[in-house]
């Protein structure tokens, strides 16, 4: 009985490598993206956009050979404890390059160990500059913190017309902190007043902050934190009737957060990658296979409205492509060297590499505004910084 | 000076009433067990999620708040017969663990049948609504909360009192055997603690959810940390203790996250200290402070150890 036991076990085990052997070459991509914790409803959007870019080219050709296209996933859970240990997962997977994470804190965690591997990595829409910096394996397809700190400060300033901002960032979050750093110095160097606070994780607790805000009559509530929070946040200031501007970063443009400002009269604005309605055939065929895929539609929060995660995603995985053609190779290291001069022209716009920092040469960013009476975004106006 | 400050007070409050109703399932546990039931600020946002589900599936609210309240008392009463029961005779660490085994539990399950997604509460009409009160806009379940947890507070207090199961009660967390020796159906007094530790945690829950909206899967560990910081503040086995410790520790929390601005209306500062940052760091600053100065708590018996 043992033996038959035994000998069953070892067939399991040689099976699945038979049934792999007839088939095409594999080549396999970490996704590298919290499914969990307080970012997990932005990690699975920016998931959705390489899925779907997966399902639409499932196959490249590396070096004249067809090679299958694997995703293979990794969950960070949003925590930079538990980035390393999944960043580990993919590097024994054995991937050829990674894509993401959503989340700079997590994305610097896991750095490290592609760096050891030798795997390059593509973030998707970390935008804290520590990601890239220092490093010649890390690169990224958005735009930086500085940059979107500027624009939003710009905006506040000279268009929304306020003197006073009141920042808000979850402490030990270096996307938050990073990013409310950036916009506090352009803010500050425009002529206006900021007041910036921080909360400890886990709270839920935030309208002794937004009664703040309102004591230092502030024109703008700049929180640029996790999902989780940030619907928290909408939904005790629609219960304070607050009046100024809720001002937004790319994390805040998530389904999610546009679902809690439905039916209130809050003036909520975010910056961020891509517009709907910029690329009509992506648009088009994305919003097909959301509502075709129940799972699918569930993981971007129930409807199918496109968030700029999702295209990010998209063009992330087709950057990824690029680079293996280039490369002419499945070897990570080749990869790596072939990423530097990539150019690829995606839905969200032109991405190439800058050299030395691996970031994307972006220099636009969209400005939203939620439309709380039927559940969408509303286009404002496309923002620069000369 | 009254104006700046009579936001915090609301909302500490409020929190307050919150932290207290949770704060009482660890307290009566901990009085008749000897347990400190770390799955207890887990079971409260199980509490929350099921609510949702039920919300979603279409059925009227009332039968939804009904049906929440019945599946969350019967998730304590089954926690305790399936994780602690088991191990009564055990030494006391082996059953912390189990707790500690609860709780990861049923925050994976959570995260597994969520998907990590967060959960929106549905809106309970009334205590959803906006009120103003002295030119300060609030939800009606910030009133309505510590008027609900001083109602429940009293009734709970006259149960123990008056009746005959919390005389048992009683005679329990005095001495556990020599009650058994005289005729105490102890299984029943411990299921029985369980049940009501977690209907006022699933009360809790609809008051603190209807504020705060979100519901993810460690939405219970902050609340549940404060709660039991709150029931050994007032001197862990006391109920009032745990009441009136939670009041202090949700309004002292919330005061300290206005203090700067309060400082800065009435002049004694002239720019932000940054003084909000350390809101969570002052809450366990105080329990240290009250333990050492007072081991047992505010109101927390005394313990004489007979040789």
């Amino acid at each position: 009985m043992k033996k038959i036991l035994a000998i069953l076990l070892v067939l399991m085990m040689v099976l699945p490598t038979v049934a792999l052997a007839d088939d095409m070459p594999v080549v396999k991509i970490g996704v590298f993206e919290p499914a969990s914790g307080d970012n997990g409803a932005g990690g699975k959007q920016e998931m959705l956009g390489m899925q779907y870019a997966n399902l639409e080219t499932p196959t490249v050709v590396i070096g004249g050979t067809e090679y299958k296209v694997q995703l293979v996933y990794a969950d960070n859970g949003s925590a930079t404890d538990k980035a390393p240990s999944a960043a580990s997962e993919l590097v024994n997977q054995q991937v050829s390059v990674v894509l993401g994470s959503y989340g700079s804190g997590v994305s610097i965690a896991g750095s490290p160990i592609f760096e050891q591997a030798g795997i390059p990595a593509i973030g998707v829409t970390c935008t804290n500059p520590q990601v890239t910096l220092g490093n010649d394996h890390y690169f990224r397809i958005c735009f930086l913190d500085p940059f979107q700190g500027t624009i939003l400060a710009n905006y506040a300033y000279n268009t929304l017309n306020v003197q006073v901002a009141y920042c808000l960032a979850e402490l030990g979050n270096d996307y938050d902190v990073g990013l409310v750093h950036n916009f506090k110095q352009a803010f500050e160097a425009l002529g206006g007043m900021v007041i910036d606070e921080t909360f400890p994780t886990g709270t839920s607790d935030f309208t002794s902050y937004i009664n703040n805000a309102i004591g230092y009559g502030a024109g703008v509530f700049f929180a640029p934190c996790s999902i989780a929070y940030t619907t928290l946040m909408i939904d005790q200031a629609a219960g304070l009737g607050v009046d100024f501007t809720l001002l937004g970063s790319d994390t805040w443009d998530n389904n999610k957060v546009l679902e809690s400002t439905v039916g209130t009269n809050l003036n909520v604005m975010i910056s961020t990658f891509y517009q709907e309605g910029g690329n009509k055939e992506f648009d088009e065929g994305f919003k097909a296979w959301l509502n075709s895929d129940a799972e699918a539609l569930t993981n971007n929060g129930g409807n199918d409205i496109v968030a700029a995660m999702s295209a990010m995603g998209y063009d992330a995985y087709y950057v990824a492509l690029e680079a293996l053609k280039a490369a002419g190779t499945t070897d990570s290291k080749a990869v790596n060297a072939a990423l530097w001069n990539v150019v690829y022209e995606g839905v969200s716009g032109k991405i190439a590499f800058l050299p030395e920092t691996g970031d994307a040469d972006r220099n636009e960013a969209y400005i939203k505004k939620a439309n709380t009476e039927n559940e969408s975004w509303d286009f404002v106006a496309v923002a620069t910084v000369d | 000076m009254f104006k700046t400050v009579f936001p915090y007070l609301l909302t500490g409050i409020s929190v307050g009433g919150q932290y207290a109703l949770i704060a009482i399932g660890y307290t009566m546990v901990y009085g008749i067990l000897r347990l400190i039931n770390f799955a207890h600020g887990d079971v409260f946002m199980v509490a929350g999620i099921v609510m949702v589900y039920l919300n979603a599936s279409g059925m009227p609210l009332w039968l939804s708040i009904l049906l929440t309240l019945l599946i969350t008392v019967i998730i304590g009463f089954a926690i305790e017969r399936v994780a602690y029961k088991p191990l009564r005779s055990a030494p006391r660490m082996s059953i912390m663990i189990s707790a500690i085994g609860v709780s990861y539990t049923l925050q994976n399950l959570v995260l597994y049948i969520t998907g990590g997604l967060n959960q929106f509460y549905p809106k309970i009409p009334f205590i959803s609504n906006t009120v103003s009160i002295f030119g300060v806009n609030t939800k009606m379940v910030t009133l309505v909360t510590p008027v609900l947890t001083a109602i429940l507070v009293v009734a709970l207090v006259q149960l123990i009192n008056h009746t005959k199961i919390g005389m048992a009660m009683r005679a329990v967390s005095k001495d556990f055997e020599t009650s058994q020796l005289m005729g105490i159906k102890i299984n029943s007094v411990i299921s029985t603690t369980f049940i009501i530790g977690s209907f006022l945690a699933a009360v809790g829950s609809m008051l603190y959810f209807t504020n705060y909206n979100t519901v993810i899967q460690t939405s219970g560990s902050m609340p549940g940390l404060k709660a039991f910081v709150a029931a050994v503040f007032g001197g862990i086995g006391s109920i009032p203790g745990a009441v009136i410790g939670a009041f202090i520790i949700g309004i002292c929390e919330n005061i300290i996250k206005g203090l700067d601005i309060i400082l800065f209306k009435s002049g004694i500062t002239k720019q932000n200290l940054g003084l909000a940052t350390f809101s969570d760091a002052f809450t366990f600053a105080l329990l240290i402070v009250i333990l050492v100065v007072k081991p047992t708590g505010l109101f927390g018996e005394k313990t004489t150890d007979k040789v």
